[in-house]
């Protein structure tokens, strides 16, 4: 025997190994290199993602200050009072008022009117960052003068230019300058509430702002080593919380953002993750592929006394350095595609996001990308282990069953922990990260299960009188060395995913739209004086506007819950009681004697009117807002203060409100008999009857009266798709990874089957079949097995798209079948043209020159 | 050492389905060192499984084998590998040659698995023994039938074996290829004076040996000199 010591021996079966390892790598290269296809995407989405996530970080740290543009907002909804001013005099530092609110604006060159959010602020502010603009001057020109910044889409929208008037209110201002970014501010926000910005000075004269008006007052302050530190705020919080005060500091604000992008990443991550993981299935299916036909060449070494843990170090070897190489090269992609993603997401980013390569991310990447991918090819790289030397003399000779190998199964262990593991460290939750396992699990079992289940009809029920070509390509579904399951696994999982990003962007559009459409109202006029409602409707009567709802709003404020005072309340920290949010909040409501169709009572009675004016007042709150924010029951007593006046209310009852229907839907509503008298505003609802007569309407109304605002809901359905289909963009940017890996999946499978399949295809043409013959057998083969596995998909998705829109987005189910039916027609054609190409390279040598090759 | 392989009351049986295939019994013999000996039969005569079980392929269900004074019964398959590495040359009738090696390199696989070094000049001295001194650097697939057995010839004497296990090694061959091979293995046999246990069909090999056991039935109906 050996003479060498057991050190030796392991060192020298080591060194045996990786010589053999690159040797036998040699002439099978190319086949590994379909290993390291889905390898590299999978992990191009994990380091695309993770560096923009870090680089997110990095930006939001770098550029914190501009998340505010000052380092402090003090902010309220009614002006700041005298005790407030007192309270901010302890603030020593500049400061700049803001004062926003919502109003229609005119573009005298076009006639166009639109509801704006207009900005009055005062100098100094953004004191961090600046105001983003054509020309850059503008920002800090129109501060001086009778000038405005107008947001760049408003502007695109009207078709209006640098130099153009806009009348807002009364007065009317020269456009200073087209605004593209404001500090803190998110660009796809200006889409819903197009800001303009114009000098304080020049806001009383646009008389906008009246009593009762809905204001948001802010004012930035720049402090500088004066900065109240995060301690002193919060010992300042009750203080603030009584004068209705709410502050933003820096580090508050990057939080937020932080903690928003930080869910937006890690979202995508796992998106990312499980492109990576129907890759690693790929994987798997190549590797055993690959191993089966190193069986023979195992068995030899095994023979010429090769121990099993070299011959199985040997392939392991190869394994772990085309994972390597994978993971390596994914990480350089992902590190160039990158850049792509704050392009995209631009437009939902508050700061500039940068587009640096992370070092960190590409470790995690190739780290992730290598771990799971030896962990899946290990589970048939096991069969190693069980080869017996005896199959040089039998090739019969089986290497045994892996169900029996406690191996195998702790690598089904490591793989399900694998995976647990990265989903913890992206969701931080047990339980959420267990269901996404669960859900990754199911999914793979029911793909599973179809392929099993229509190879057990297919041969429960095989057509015995069809056609010779018929009954060979359906035969070839599930005889041995099939490639069903493998197919539908991998085809039907990549099918899944991109069906169901399909399936909810059509029914989020679909949901959109169904507001379009029929007799449904389109057009909210809100903030109406009562005494000008009587013109205003009669303006409406002019275009033929019918008057669909007439609804009064009432603004009040909370004062006291359950015989406990506001400031009382505020004190309080335990759980019990309302937060801050509920307790300060402005309440707008409205008083009617019916319960109208968008809304359904679920608990308690519905009084509709106050007869006496000694009787008891019983209001209806929403039963969400009642339970969770509340934190009432029926008969608890709230009392709330409407300009001045105290009012004692009952929770009468709970509402159920849908409110995504196109209505005036409150949370808290009144009967009949209490408000009437109280300073309010309407709320008309109308339908308009053509975009012609909807525009002369709104531009007689901003005219007329300049403080009423109009809500085209046709505009915002416009600016609501468009921004579902930037979502959507970013959406099939991880589409496309998991679309690749699947097709990539699809032409591993096809091109494994071709050293599975060959042998008999040139059997069957020594035997006399012709050509074509041979071809529709593939081919009918490849349809079968493209359409099983698509359509599997295709189920999988209406399954999961029904739980998303039922569970998650509450929206209806009416998913578009067309996508499907497309993807499907795809999928067959793609799996056909992979399978006919590759046969094809076969048919056009002789059987006799394909035998002795013994492929 | 009196023999250098002895084979006591060894059976073997393989589970089909339910019930239990006895493909040898009660087998037993001696092969003394240096030795040629053949083993024929007819087809499922139990002669592969035999060569197998001597070439420690394969554990026994009963009795034990010695191979070069190791009991095989009580060692494991790395063990037995050790032995095979050590002591044992193979000649297989499909070559058996590792396709994604070249002809140098399969002869280099078992002096390279003993760690020894030198592989190389080895394995180019035999292969020009065997006629292949141009060849070194082909392909399996790149080579002929014959050429392909000559490179197992080599192959199976690079580690110097003790004993040679050849199974049908003329039986994919043409006659006159099959007359080549036989005589360099007989030659090659010669020079390093390893024991040479030659599985076939064929009994004119079988008559070139010393000895020749004949099996019917998974049982030895004749032992004798050639």
């Amino acid at each position: 025997m050996s003479d060498l010591s057991p050190q030796q021996n392991k060192r020298n079966s080591l060194a045996w190994a990786f010589k053999m390892a690159y040797r036998d790598s040699r002439r099978s290269r190319s086949r590994l290199i379909l290993f390291t296809g889905s390898i590299i995407l999978g992990v191009a989405a994990l380091v695309a993602i993770n560096t923009f996530g870090d680089n997110l970080r990095k930006d939001i740290d770098e550029q914190s200050k501009e998340l505010l543009g000052a380092d402090l907002v003090v902010q309220s909804n009614q002006a700041f009072t005298d005790s407030a001013n007192i309270l901010m005099e302890d603030f020593e530092g500049p400061s700049s008022d803001e004062y926003a609110f919502s109003s229609m604006v005119l573009f005298p060159k076009t006639g166009d009117t639109r509801a704006v959010q207009v900005r009055a602020i005062e100098k100094g502010f953004p004191f961090f960052g600046k105001f983003e603009t054509v020309p850059e001057s503008a920002g800090l020109e129109f501060r001086d003068q009778k000038k405005a910044l107008v947001d760049q889409t408003l502007m695109m929208q009207y078709n209006a230019k640098v130099g153009d008037s806009i009348k807002i209110g009364n007065v009317v201002f020269e456009i200073a300058g087209k605004l593209l970014q404001v500090p803190g501010q998110v660009q796809m926000m200006s889409m819903v509430y197009a800001p303009v910005y114009i000098p304080m000075q020049y806001l009383d004269k646009t008389s906008l702002i009246k009593k009762g008006s809905r204001v948001t007052y802010k004012r930035y302050f720049s402090l500088g080593e004066n900065t109240p530190s995060e301690e002193a705020l919060e010992e300042m919080r009750p203080r603030f919380r009584e004068l209705r005060l709410r502050y933003d500091t820096v580090e508050e604000r990057r939080d937020d953002f932080g903690d928003a992008f930080e869910g937006l990443t890690r979202f995508l991550n796992l998106v990312a993750f499980a492109a990576l993981l129907l890759g690693c299935v790929g994987v798997a299916n190549s590797v055993h592929v690959y191993i089966k036909d190193k069986l023979s060449t195992v068995a030899i070494l095994r023979c010429l006394g090769a121990e099993g843990g070299s011959t199985f170090s040997m392939y392991l070897i190869q394994i772990l350095f085309m994972g390597l190489v994978g993971s390596l090269l994914g990480a350089l992609l992902g590190s160039g595609l990158q850049v792509i993603l704050p392009m995209i997401l631009r437009e939902f980013l508050p700061i500039s996001a940068s587009s640096d390569i992370s070092l960190p991310a590409m470790g995690e990447g190739i780290a992730v990308g290598m771990g799971i991918a030896v962990l899946f090819a290990l589970l048939p790289l096991l069969a190693i282990r069980r080869v017996s030397p005896l199959m040089t003399l039998r090739a019969s000779s089986n290497t045994g069953s892996g169900s029996r190998d406690i191996w195998n199964w702790l690598v089904v262990l490591g793989i399900g922990l694998f995976i647990w593991g990265f989903a913890y460290l992206q969701i931080g939750e047990i339980q959420e990260s267990l269901v996404f396992v669960g859900a990754m699990a199911l999914g793979f079992l029911i793909l599973a299960g179809a392929a099993y289940g229509v190879m057990f009809l297919l041969k429960r029920f095989f057509p015995r009188n069809w056609s010779f070509v018929f009954r060979q390509s359906i035969a070839n579904l599930f005889r041995p060395n099939n490639q069903t399951l493998i197919m539908v696994v991998a085809i039907g999982m990549g099918t899944a995913l991109i069906t169901t990003l399909f399936f909810m962007q059509g029914m989020l559009v679909k949901n959109i739209a169904l507001s379009d459409q029929g007799q449904r109202p389109d057009m909210v006029v809100y903030d109406a004086a009562p005494e000008d409602v009587p013109e205003i409707t009669k303006l409406m009567d002019t275009y033929d506007f019918p008057v669909v709802q007439d609804v009064p709003l009432v603004t009040m404020q909370l004062v006291e819950w359950k015989g406990r005072s506001r400031r009382e309340l505020l004190k309080d920290t335990t759980r019990s009681v309302p937060r801050g949010g509920t307790l300060n909040r402005e309440y707008r409501v409205t008083f009617r004697d019916s319960i109208i169709d968008s809304e359904e009572v679920v608990k308690g009675k519905w009084i509709g009117e106050i007869k006496n004016p000694e009787d008891s007042i019983f209001i209806s709150v929403e039963e969400g807002f009642a339970q969770r924010s509340l934190k009432v029951d029926i008969g608890d007593e709230v009392v709330f203060d409407v300009s001045g006046l105290k009012l004692k209310t009952y929770i009468g009852s709970f509402r159920k409100v849908d409110f995504q229907r196109v209505q005036t839907n409150f949370i808290v509503l009144f009967p009949k008999g209490v408000l009437e008298e109280a300073p309010q505003f309407r709320v008309l609802i109308t339908k308009t009857n053509s975009n012609e007569n909807s525009a002369k309407f709104q531009r007689a109304l901003a005219e007329n009266y300049p403080d009423v605002s109009v809500i085209d809901l046709a505009l915002i359905l416009k600016v609501g798709k468009e921004i579902l289909e930037k979502v959507s963009f970013v959406i099939q940017f991880m589409g496309f990874f998991s679309i690749s890996i699947g097709l990539l999946v699809l032409i591993g499978s096809v091109i494994n089957s071709k050293y599975q399949r060959i042998r008999e295809s040139v059997l069957l043409r020594t035997l006399g079949g012709s050509r074509r013959k041979i071809l529709m057998i593939n081919a009918w083969e490849y349809i079968f097995l493209g359409f099983l596995a698509a359509i599997t998909g295709i189920l999988l998705a209406l399954a999961a798209s029904w739980a998303l829109a039922e569970f998650s987005f509450e929206i209806e189910y009416a998913p578009d079948l067309a996508p499907a039916i497309a993807i499907l027609i795809g999928i067959i054609v793609l799996t056909v043209g992979i399978g006919m190409l590759n046969i094809q390279g076969i048919m056009g040598k002789s059987p006799l020159e394909v035998l002795r090759k013994e492929i | 050492m009196d023999s250098i392989l002895r084979v006591e009351n060894l059976s073997k049986s393989y589970l089909s389905g339910d019930s239990s295939l006895t493909v040898l019994k009660n087998i037993q013999f001696d092969v003394a060192p240096g030795s040629k000996m053949a083993i024929v039969g007819p087809s499922g005569s139990g002669k592969t499984t035999l060569l197998g079980l001597c070439a420690g392929l394969d554990k026994a269900s009963t009795g034990d084998i010695q191979l070069h004074g190791s009991s095989l019964a009580s060692l494991n398959e790395d063990q037995r590998a050790a032995i095979r590495n050590e002591y044992v040359g193979f000649i297989f009738q499909n070559f058996q040659l590792i396709p994604t090696l070249t002809a140098l390199e399969n002869v280099m696989v078992p002096l390279e698995l003993q760690g020894k070094s030198g592989a190389e000049e080895v394995a180019q001295e035999l292969l020009t023994r065997v006629g292949l001194g141009d060849r070194y650097h082909h392909y399996p697939s790149q080579l002929s039938g014959g050429e392909q057995q000559r490179v197992a010839l080599a192959r199976a004497f690079s580690n110097r074996p003790r004993i040679l296990f050849a199974d049908e090694p003329t039986g994919n061959l043409d006659e006159e290829t099959s007359a080549q091979v036989e005589e360099l293995m007989f030659e090659l046999n010669q020079e390093a004076g390893t024991t040479l246990i030659i599985v076939t069909h064929d009994p004119e090999l079988a008559e070139k040996t010393d000895r020749i056991i004949r099996l019917k039935g998974g049982e030895i109906v004749s032992d004798s000199a050639a």
